[in-house]
């Protein structure tokens, strides 16, 4: 069971976390991340810019592939898209599975790819003007650790 | 070149309309102005760069926006492609900077 969402609206990471599951009495983990704006160097807001559709399916064949690779159970994702002010949530990451092992794993998968492969971008506003943020080689790097045998 | 598994090729052949949905986003929009519009290259452009080429004569915007075509990502129909990759009619051909959510 699988549920992606892109949206404006807020989100409740503990809605989310009851929605993975566990009544069935299978579960034994839970991971989640959930994403913040930070207000570094004076950030006002920051607007997140996407591409409806092809969002929603590259997140899915990494959800995909997270289900191939670790024994999920159940796998809920949200990114928030437009304007977002420090301390708001930007995304969330959750992952059900037996064991935490796979648990913990395949949220950072999902992170991971959802960082540098998921059509979405952040403009952030300043006093100064508003700047693209740009991609970090850090990101790259972090995905890359999946890729080897 | 890969193979169009859905053999648009035909078409190209038989000289329709060549449409090509053209999305852009972030910086890549705000310099060539617009969000999405459809063009009609010409019959030789069937490739992501022979299509960059065809774009960047449009006007500064254009030559703006794909002056460094490291900086620029392309989906073609939605799954992120190389600038070697088949553009057909009817495509629909995204461009935009590395990616940056999460």
């Amino acid at each position: 069971m699988s549920a992606i969402r892109v949206q404006t609206a807020d989100f409740d990471p503990g809605e989310e976390i009851a929605k993975l599951g566990g009544a069935e009495g299978t579960t034994g983990a839970i991971a989640t991340f959930t994403g913040l704006v930070r207000g570094d160097g004076g950030l006002i807001a920051m607007t997140l810019d996407h591409y409806p559709g092809m969002c929603e399916s590259e997140i899915s064949a990494h959800v995909a592939a997270a289900y191939t690779r670790w024994p999920l159970l159940a796998v809920r994702i949200v990114h928030r898209v437009g304007r977002l002010t420090p301390g708001e949530r930007i995304v969330f990451v959750g992952v059900a599975s037996a064991h935490r092992q796979a648990a913990f794993a395949a949220c950072e998968f999902l992170m991971d790819y959802l960082k540098t492969s998921a059509p979405f971008w952040k403009l952030e506003e300043r006093e100064a003007g508003s700047n693209w943020v740009e991609a970090r080689a850090e990101d790259d790097a972090s995905v890359k650790r999946w890729q080897s045998p | 070149m890969r193979a169009d598994p859905l053999g648009r090729s035909s078409a190209l052949r038989t000289g329709r309309h060549r449409h090509v949905k053209l999305l852009y986003f972030a910086w890549v929009r705000q310099k060539v102005g617009t969000s999405e519009e459809v063009v009609t290259p010409p019959a030789s452009v069937t490739t992501v760069s022979a299509l960059v080429d065809f774009l960047r004569q449009r006007g500064p915007g254009f030559e703006a926006a794909f002056a460094n075509l490291k900086t620029v990502r392309v989906a073609v129909n939605q799954r992120h492609s190389g600038l070697d990759a088949a553009v057909g009619p009817d495509d629909e051909v995204a461009f935009f900077p590395p990616v940056t959510g999460g």
